[in-house]
């Protein structure tokens, strides 16, 4: 097995190690930190496919700033949404 | 067209190579090209057939709208008649108008390049807005939605009747089509400028699509996901937005707003690009702080993503978020000021031209102005309570999209049409009807800010008797703003075939697309241009010369 593909599997066991670890949270009495674990495991997701499948940690700062914008805008519409959702009353 | 009086005919290299237009006559030379001058072409067809359904059923609402009484239209063909009137407009008119026509055939022109970076990638994109297209004629032709284009939930996914899903698979395919020009603009405008073409010797046109192409890029996926969510709970029954199913509707606002509202910026900022180029090259004069205008569009195009909850201060949005929202929309005013005071600061003391691009700018400023103003009183929030969802909405936007961006759409056409076609326009029809169009938009749409601010509700076809006159003189506007429109198909087809022939540089213009034959051959340039001065480095020795020594 190349050291590509060996890479490619360890971030695929991260992947489902952090899935099982979101799934087991979900059973937990964490109370109002449940979700922010969880936002914080999907971060860690998030970062994986980033780093390891989209090739971003070979790439240099053009690619890296056009997927990073991807994240900051996201997080725009997650934080602005949550804005209004968490003070509606 | 004087500038090309004064100056001796210089003819560029390139007019020896047959243009694009003569590089094959067939329509598999068409259908199959990569060229992306011809693809611009294949979309202005496009985007003038989808115009004229959208205008029909505009023209059905007018006529609607004359009498108080609900006697032309049902309730329910009134929804209809808005409807796709709004969903045509905006994804097959609005959006892809400016872009995909002019940028398609001006940016690579304007930067040295032969072509796209993905030519092919280019005529895919056609393709997919050609399928979304045939997909919206069937929901025409199937009675239609009654959703409004804005699809809000429950409505649209519980309640509506009519070709909802197909509406929206046909929106969602469009997308696609606007990812993979503002994806193509990108790597082009990064990698395929001319040697010497730095971020600083750009046209601001070409500025103001990278821009959009930033907008088209972000935000398209987001109303695709809303879009299929919708479908996901229409179809099946999954609890998303319909609070019965455990759902949030305010939640598909947040989305659906989240790209809407920057699509807003889509449709203007291309034409605000427009703007800076006719507007130096009729006065003749370097443009009046270069860096603010270029930077202002990428100003644009971020804090546009910051104020889409403008749309939601009635709808339950909490009042934190409303506060927050309302001071992001005020601030977005500030960069597209810049621009207006830019633009009149480079008329100042001009070698002006009255020519009908011009004429087409300064009215394009005006409404510009008035529609930002106005949109300056909607972000307030106390103001936006009284006059939410009435006919200043309406118009508002209307001076924006309409005003704006259409106003602008018909400055780029008299103003490149000697590049495109090779032939020159009749000048006093274009001013004539540059003039009708300003005044038949406003004839049309003012009197609706008044409408408004009286409490006529939008998307009402029944109204008080005391609403009437002013809907009368909207529906005759309407009338000559149509005539407007139709004046310029007229005489530009005349000009077709019995126009004179179009020298290389007519306006005696800065930028490269001037430095090459009238119209262009299919790879642009001869040679590699090699750029070596501003983009607007007025006044010029020599038209032709891509120096200035």
């Amino acid at each position: 097995m190349s050291i590509a593909v060996r890479r490619l599997l360890l971030a695929w066991i991260g992947l489902i190690a952090l899935l099982a670890l979101t799934v087991g949270l979900a059973f937990l009495p964490l109370g109002a930190a449940k979700p922010a674990a969880a936002y914080l495991i999907a971060t860690a997701k998030a970062a994986l496919v980033l780093w390891y499948f989209m090739e971003l940690r070979r790439e240099g700062g053009l690619p890296r700033l056009a997927a990073g914008a991807g994240f900051v805008w996201l997080s725009v519409l997650l934080v602005l949404t949550a804005a209004d959702f968490l003070s509606r009353n | 067209m004087t500038r090309a009086s004064n100056r001796p005919p210089v003819v560029p290299p390139e007019a020896a190579l047959p243009s694009y237009l003569r590089a094959g006559y067939t329509l598999r030379s068409w259908l199959l090209t990569t060229d992306h001058k011809r693809i611009a072409i294949l979309y202005l067809v496009s985007i003038s057939f989808f115009f004229l359904i959208g205008a029909i059923a505009a023209a059905l609402i007018r006529l609607e709208l004359l009498t108080p009484a609900g006697d032309l239209l049902t309730n329910d063909g009134y929804n209809r008649a808005f409807s796709i009137h709004g969903i045509i407009m905006v994804w097959f008119f609005l959006i892809p108008s400016i872009p995909n026509t002019f940028g398609n055939f001006l940016i690579p022109l304007m930067i040295g390049a032969r072509d796209l970076a993905f030519p092919r990638l280019n005529l895919l994109s056609w393709y997919i807005y050609v399928v979304a297209g045939l997909i919206t004629l069937y929901v025409v032709l199937s009675g239609g939605v009654d959703t409004g284009w804005t699809f809000y939930t429950p409505l649209s996914s519980v309640y509506a009747n009519g070709a909802v899903v197909a509406a929206i698979l046909a929106v969602f395919i469009s997308g696609f089509s606007s990812i993979l020009t503002g994806l193509n603009f990108i790597v082009t405008v990064h990698k395929l400028r001319a040697p010497g073409m730095t971020w600083g010797r750009l046209p601001l046109f070409v500025w103001s699509h990278y821009a959009t192409s930033i907008i088209f890029v972000l935000a398209t996926p987001v109303l695709a996901i809303t879009l299929l969510l919708v479908a996901a709970e229409r179809l099946f029954g999954i609890g998303v937005f319909d609070p019965a199913l455990g759902g949030d509707p305010l939640l598909f606002q947040h989305l659906f707003w989240f790209y809407s509202h920057p699509a807003v910026y889509i449709m203007i900022l291309p034409a605000l690009g427009v703007i800076s180029e006719l507007i130096t090259s009729a006065a003749h004069k370097r443009i009046f702080g270069y860096w603010f205008v270029a930077y202002a569009s990428i100003a644009i195009a971020v804090i546009g993503f910051f104020v889409w909850g403008h749309h939601m201060f009635v709808s339950g949005q909490s009042y934190y978020a409303s506060a927050i929202f309302s001071f992001l929309s005020i601030a977005v005013a500030v960069p597209s000021a810049i621009k207006v005071y830019n633009w009149t600061a480079t008329l100042y003391k001009g070698d002006i031209e009255l020519n009908a691009p011009l004429l087409y700018a300064m009215g394009f400023i005006g409404l510009f102005v008035a529609g930002g103003l106005t949109g300056l009183m909607l972000a307030m929030l106390a103001i936006d309570v009284h006059v939410h969802d009435t006919y200043f909405v309406v118009a508002h936007f209307h001076y924006i999209m309409v005003g704006g961006t259409v106003t602008a759409f018909f400055g780029a056409m008299h103003y490149w049409w000697p590049k495109i076609t090779g032939r020159l326009y009749p000048e006093a029809w274009a001013r004539a009807s540059a003039l009708v169009i300003l005044v038949g938009f406003n004839v049309t749409f003012f009197p609706l800010f008044l409408l408004g601010y009286e409490g006529m509700p939008r998307r009402y076809h029944v109204y008080p008797e005391s609403f009437q006159v002013l809907q009368v003189i909207s529906s005759c506007g309407a009338l000559l703003l149509a005539a407007g429109y139709l004046l310029p198909v007229a005489y530009l087809g005349w000009s077709l075939f019995r126009g004179a022939k179009a020298p290389a540089n007519p306006w005696g213009a800065t930028g490269l697309e001037w430095t090459t034959s009238s119209p262009p051959p299919k790879h642009n340039f001869i040679e590699q241009p090699v750029v070596e001065r501003g983009p607007y480095d007025y006044p010029i020795s020599d038209p032709l010369s891509r120096s200035n020594d």
